[in-house]
C-alpha cells in the first residue's frame, strides 16, 4: 500500500509530531473506568427485568447481571457472565457502537434522564480486571471431530472457542500473519490500545484444542473443496476482504488508496512517525471506517481533513457519536457531493478530487451538474468492503448460493453446501459489527454441534 | 442567637429547657469537650447534651471504635461505636461545662450522667453538676456496650424498677429538669418510659443505640470495628435506625400514661425532614449525632433553613404548633379501616419499562401486574386492578418518582375496624 503513498512526507517530519505527541494522540479514546468509577456507575443500573439492554445486545449478554456482580465486587463472576455469551467481550466493550445498542435502549436513557448506564465501559472494566487462575471455560469430552474454520476474525474465533467447549477440535486457517481480523487490523488505533486484540486471542486460545495456521488464504493456497473433504465441518468467517472501487479514471494513481489499507498499516506500525502523511486529506465514505480514517489522519498531524459523503448526515452509517469524534478532531464533514474525477498533478499523482453536488429526487440520488474541487495530497476511499471473489473460486466454492455477493445462510448459519457454515460480515443478515460476528460464530458452533450429533445418532 | 429563621420562630421550651431551635447534639463523641461544643454553638446548634460524665477514675477507651453499614456507594446507612462514656476526669469536664454555659447562655446545655446504681453515687455527682449552671441532666441508662457489663447504662435501662429509682434520686438531689434517656434494647418501650414518669422525670429522650454488629472482615473472620484480632458488639445508630426510633417515640406519645411526657427524639435524624417527622410523632426537640459525625456541624444550617421554610409553607408558627400532630393518626392495627381500598396506578408517560414492579409483584406478591409486549417490541406494564391488594410493593420498587401512585378507591362502604369485622372470629358482639 505504501507504494501508493510513498511520495508523501512522513508523519515524523513535522517537528510537532514527536513520539510523545503521537503516543498521546493515539491513547485510549475513552479512558477506562477506575475501580471507584465502576462501582459508582454499577449502582446506576436498575437491574431491569426483561431488560431492554439485553434485547439490544446482538450477543445476548446478561447485562444487568454482570453489572450487579461488579457492584458486589465479584469481578470474575461479572467477566464470566460476559464471556459465556461473548468470548470477545473485551474488544466488544471497546468497539461496540453502544450508543445504538445497549446504551441506547437503557431505561435511564429516557427523556427524564438522558443518561444511560455506561454499559460498554463497565463491560471493559470487568474484562480488563478479571483474574482467573485458569481459563474460565472447560472443554467437554473429545468428540473426535475436527472442524475447519476459515478466518481468525471475531466470527471464526468465537465459533472455534464454542466448538472446543462442545468437545470438538478446531483448525483455523488465517490469511494474515496474526489472528484477530478487523480487531487486529481494522479498528482505529485509539479504540484498541496496548495490543489488546492479540492478548484477547491469547486468552481465548487458552481453552486448548484450537490450532491456527497462518498465511492460509482461501482461493490461493487453500480451497473449500479440500477443506470440505478433510474436515467434519467447515465454518467460513471470511469477512469482506476487498475495498470497493470508485470506478473513476485515476483510481490507480499514487495518492489514492483504500482507507482500510492505511488503517491496517497504522495499526501495525511500531513507529507512527514513519507513516505517510496527507497534509490535505480527503476521505470518501460515510461509515465508521471513513470516520476512523479521517480522525486518525487528523491526529497524525494533517492540516486539513475532509470527509465527503454523497448523501446527508442522517444517512451516514457512522453513528452520531462517531461523527462527533471526527468533528472534535477537526474533520470537516461535507455532504451531498459525489466524486466525479480524480485530479492529478503533472507527475500523475493525486492532487485533489472534483465532486458533483447531489440531491435527492423521488428518493433517488441525482447529480446537479454543479461541481467543485478539493485539493488533496491523498484521497482515501471508504465506500464499503466487498467480497474477495477469488477466495470462493474453486469448483465447490462457486456453488455456494449467494444473497447478492454475500453467502446465503439459513437461520442456523448453514450454507447451501452440506457441512459448510458461514457467519460474520461475509453473510447477509445483520449489521457488520464485531459483536454481530461473535454471535454468528457462537450460534453457528451450536448448529454445527447439533448437526454432528444428529448425524452420529442417525449412523 | 436569633431563633427566627425565614420568618419562623424555631425556639422551643422543652420541659423547661429553653433553646433557640430544636436541633441538639446528642451525648456522644461530638460533645466530649468544650472545644467541640463551642464549635457546635458557633455553627448554630440550639443545644448540646454533653458527653456522659461518670465517676473518677475516668473510663478508658480502646483503639478502633467505629464501624459502619455501608450502601454500595459507600454512603453510611448505619453507624456503630464501642466507645465508652467520657475518658476525661470529672473535674475537667465540670470546669469546661461551667465555662461554656457562661459563655453561651442562650443555648441549651444538658449534662449526661452515668454512675453506679447507688444513691450515694448520684448524691455525690448531682450537686457538682448543678453547680455548673447547666440547664438540665440526661440520665444515660441506655449505653448498650461495655458499661452494662459493669452494671450501668442499658443494664439499668432494661429494668423499669431501677429507672424509677434513679429518676427519683435525681429529682431529689437536683433541682433542674431531669431527662431519662431510654434504651431500645428491650421488648416494650412503654414500660421504661412509664417508670421514668413514676420516678418523677421531666422528660424522656430516645432512642439510645441498638446492639449491633455492622459487618465482618471475611478474610480474618472477625467483626468490625476490630480491636487486635477481636471485636465486640457496639451501639447502632445513623439513618438506618430512624424507623425504629420513630416507632418508639410514637409508642410513648400515644400511650395514655406518658401522653404528655416531653420527648427528645433521637435516632438517625439526618435532615430537617427527619426532624419534622420526629416532632410530628410527639418529640419536642431532636438530638443528632451520626449525621454530624459524618458531615460536620455545618449541617444544622440546612436543617434550620429547611424546617423553617416547610413550617412557613404549612403556616406553623412554632415547633409546638405541629408537635404530636401525627400521633392521633398512629394507632393499633385493629383500629384500621378494613373497608379502605387502594390500588396501584402506573403513569404510562412516566414509565421507563424497567420491569421492576412486574417481577416484584409476579414473584413475591399478588401477580397483579401484566407485562404486555407491543408490536414494536416495547413493553408495557399494566395493573390488573381486580387482583391488586394495594400493598405498595410496586410503588416502592419503581425507580421513577410519581410514576406509580396508589389510588384510594371509592367503595361506598363505611369505616369498619377489625373489631367490627364479621370475618373476625373473636369479634366482640356489638
Amino acid at each position: 500500500m505504501t507504494n501508493d503513498l510513498k511520495h508523501l512526507p512522513r508523519v515524523g517530519e513535522n517537528p510537532e509530531m514527536t513520539p510523545q505527541a503521537l503516543a498521546d494522540n493515539f491513547r485510549d479514546l475513552h479512558p477506562p473506568l477506575t475501580e471507584r468509577q465502576a462501582v459508582i456507575e454499577s449502582q446506576r443500573c436498575l437491574y431491569c427485568y426483561d431488560a431492554p439492554c439485553i434485547e439490544a445486545c446482538p450477543s445476548d449478554i446478561d447485562i444487568p447481571r454482570f453489572i450487579r456482580q461488579i457492584g458486589e465486587g465479584n469481578i470474575n463472576g461479572a467477566a464470566q457472565t460476559i464471556l459465556e455469551q461473548n468470548i470477545l467481550g473485551g474488544s466488544c466493550a471497546r468497539v461496540c457502537p453502544t450508543e445504538i445498542l445497549c446504551e441506547q435502549s437503557c431505561v435511564r436513557n429516557h427523556d427524564a434522564e438522558c443518561q444511560p448506564v455506561l454499559i460498554g465501559l463497565l463491560q471493559r472494566y470487568a474484562t480488563d480486571h478479571m483474574n482467573f487462575d485458569q481459563h474460565p471455560f472447560a472443554r467437554t469430552a473429545d468428540s473426535g471431530r475436527t472442524i475447519a474454520v476459515v478466518g481468525a476474525g471475531p466470527a471464526g474465533l468465537a465459533c472455534a472457542h464454542r466448538l472446543t467447549m462442545l468437545g470438538h477440535r478446531v483448525v483455523i486457517f488465517e490469511a494474515e500473519a496474526k489472528p484477530g481480523g478487523l480487531n487486529e487490523y481494522g479498528i482505529a488505533r485509539y479504540k484498541m490500545t496496548d495490543d489488546f486484540a492479540r492478548k484477547e486471542v491469547e486468552f481465548l486460545l487458552e481453552i486448548g484444542g484450537i490450532e491456527i495456521r497462518y498465511g492460509q488464504r482461501l482461493g490461493d493456497n487453500l480451497n473449500l473443496e479440500r477443506l470440505h473433504a478433510d474436515y467434519d465441518s467447515v465454518f467460513l468467517g471470511l469477512g469482506l476482504g476487498a475495498s470497493r472501487a470508485l470506478g473513476l479514471t485515476g483510481e490507480d494513481a499514487p495518492g489514492l488508496a483504500p482507507a482500510v489499507d492505511y488503517i491496517k498499516e497504522l495499526r501495525q506500525a511500531d513507529d507512527l512517525g514513519e507513516l505517510p502523511l496527507a497534509k490535505r486529506c480527503v476521505v470518501i465514505g460515510a461509515g465508521n471506517t471513513a470516520i476512523d480514517m479521517a480522525t486518525q489522519m487528523a491526529r497524525l498531524g494533517a492540516d486539513e481533513v475532509t470527509l465527503v459523503y454523497r448523501r446527508g448526515v442522517e444517512a451516514m452509517s457512522a453513528t452520531d457519536h462517531e461523527q462527533e469524534i471526527a468533528r472534535a478532531n477537526g474533520v470537516r464533514i461535507l455532504t451531498w457531493a459525489r466524486p466525479l474525477q480524480v485530479l492529478l498533478d503533472d507527475g500523475g499523482r493525486v492532487a485533489g478530487m472534483r465532486f458533483e453536488k447531489t440531491h435527492e429526487q423521488d428518493g433517488r440520488l441525482v447529480g446537479t451538474d454543479e461541481t467543485f474541487e478539493i485539493a488533496a495530497d491523498a484521497v482515501f476511499k471508504a465506500i464499503g468492503q466487498s467480497f474477495a471473489e477469488a477466495s470462493l473460486a474453486d469448483p465447490l466454492a462457486v456453488e455456494l448460493e449467494r444473497d447478492g455477493e454475500r453467502i446465503r445462510v439459513d437461520g442456523s448459519f448453514r450454507t447451501s453446501l452440506p457441512n459448510v457454515y458461514a457467519g460474520g460480515d461475509c453473510i447477509a443478515p445483520g449489521q457488520d459489527l464485531t459483536v454481530q460476528a461473535v454471535q454468528h460464530g457462537k450460534l453457528a458452533a451450536h448448529a454445527i454441534h447439533q448437526d454432528l450429533m444428529a448425524k452420529q445418532e442417525a449412523a | 442567637m436569633n431563633s427566627i429563621v425565614n420568618g419562623v420562630d424555631l425556639s422551643i421550651d422543652f420541659a423547661g429547657i429553653k433553646a433557640p431551635n430544636p436541633f441538639w447534639l446528642a451525648s456522644a463523641p461530638p460533645t466530649d469537650k468544650a472545644y467541640n461544643v463551642v464549635r457546635a454553638y458557633e455553627a448554630g446548634w440550639g443545644g448540646v447534651v454533653w458527653k456522659t460524665l461518670g465517676e473518677d477514675p475516668a473510663a478508658v477507651n480502646v483503639s478502633s471504635r467505629y464501624s459502619a453499614h455501608f450502601g454500595k456507594n459507600r454512603e453510611v446507612l448505619g453507624f456503630n461505636n464501642i466507645e465508652l462514656i467520657t475518658d476525661r476526669s470529672l473535674e475537667i469536664n465540670l470546669r469546661e461545662i461551667a465555662q461554656v454555659k457562661k459563655d453561651w447562655p442562650d443555648r441549651a446545655l444538658i449534662v449526661s450522667i452515668m454512675v453506679p446504681c447507688e444513691e450515694a453515687s448520684w448524691m455525690h455527682i448531682l450537686p457538682l453538676v448543678e453547680a455548673t449552671g447547666a440547664d438540665g441532666i440526661e440520665l444515660n441508662l441506655g449505653c448498650p456496650h461495655g458499661m452494662p457489663e459493669r452494671g450501668m447504662g442499658a443494664a439499668v435501662g432494661q429494668n423499669p424498677d431501677l429507672i424509677e429509682q434513679v429518676a427519683r434520686w435525681c429529682k431529689q438531689y437536683y433541682s433542674k429538669p431531669v431527662i431519662v434517656k431510654l434504651t431500645p434494647n428491650i421488648t416494650d418501650i412503654r414500660a421504661p418510659a412509664q417508670a421514668a414518669l413514676r420516678g418523677g422525670a421531666d422528660a424522656v429522650s430516645l432512642i439510645n443505640t441498638i446492639n449491633s454488629i455492622t459487618s465482618l472482615d471475611l478474610d480474618n473472620m472477625v467483626a468490625k470495628p476490630t480491636v487486635g484480632s477481636q471485636s465486640t458488639h457496639g451501639g447502632y445508630c445513623g439513618s438506618a435506625v430512624k424507623p425504629i426510633a420513630l416507632n418508639m417515640v410514637a409508642e410513648i406519645a400515644r400511650d395514655a400514661p406518658t401522653r404528655n411526657l416531653p420527648i427528645s427524639g433521637i435516632g438517625g435524624v439526618s435532615n430537617w425532614r427527619d426532624a419534622a417527622e420526629f416532632i410530628a410523632l410527639g418529640a419536642g426537640s431532636v438530638q443528632v449525632c451520626t449525621a454530624a459525625m459524618l458531615h460536620g456541624f455545618r449541617i444544622v444550617e440546612e436543617m434550620k433553613d429547611g424546617l423553617s421554610r416547610w413550617m412557613a409553607e404549612k403556616s406553623y408558627r412554632s415547633v409546638a404548633d405541629f408537635s404530636g400532630k401525627a400521633v392521633s393518626n398512629t394507632t393499633d392495627w385493629k383500629h384500621l379501616d378494613m373497608n379502605f381500598k387502594t390500588i396501584a396506578h402506573i403513569d404510562q408517560d412516566r414509565c421507563i419499562q424497567c420491569g421492576r414492579c412486574y417481577i416484584a409483584c409476579e414473584d413475591t406478591s399478588h401477580q397483579s401486574i401484566a407485562q404486555l409486549v407491543e408490536t414494536s417490541g416495547a413493553k408495557r406494564y399494566e395493573v390488573i386492578e381486580e387482583e391488586c391488594v394495594g400493598c405498595n410493593l410496586c410503588q416502592i420498587t419503581c425507580p421513577v418518582e410519581n410514576c406509580i401512585s396508589m389510588v384510594p378507591q371509592e367503595t361506598g362502604k363505611p369505616y369498619m375496624s377489625w373489631e367490627q369485622d364479621p370475618r373476625n372470629p373473636f369479634r366482640k358482639a356489638s
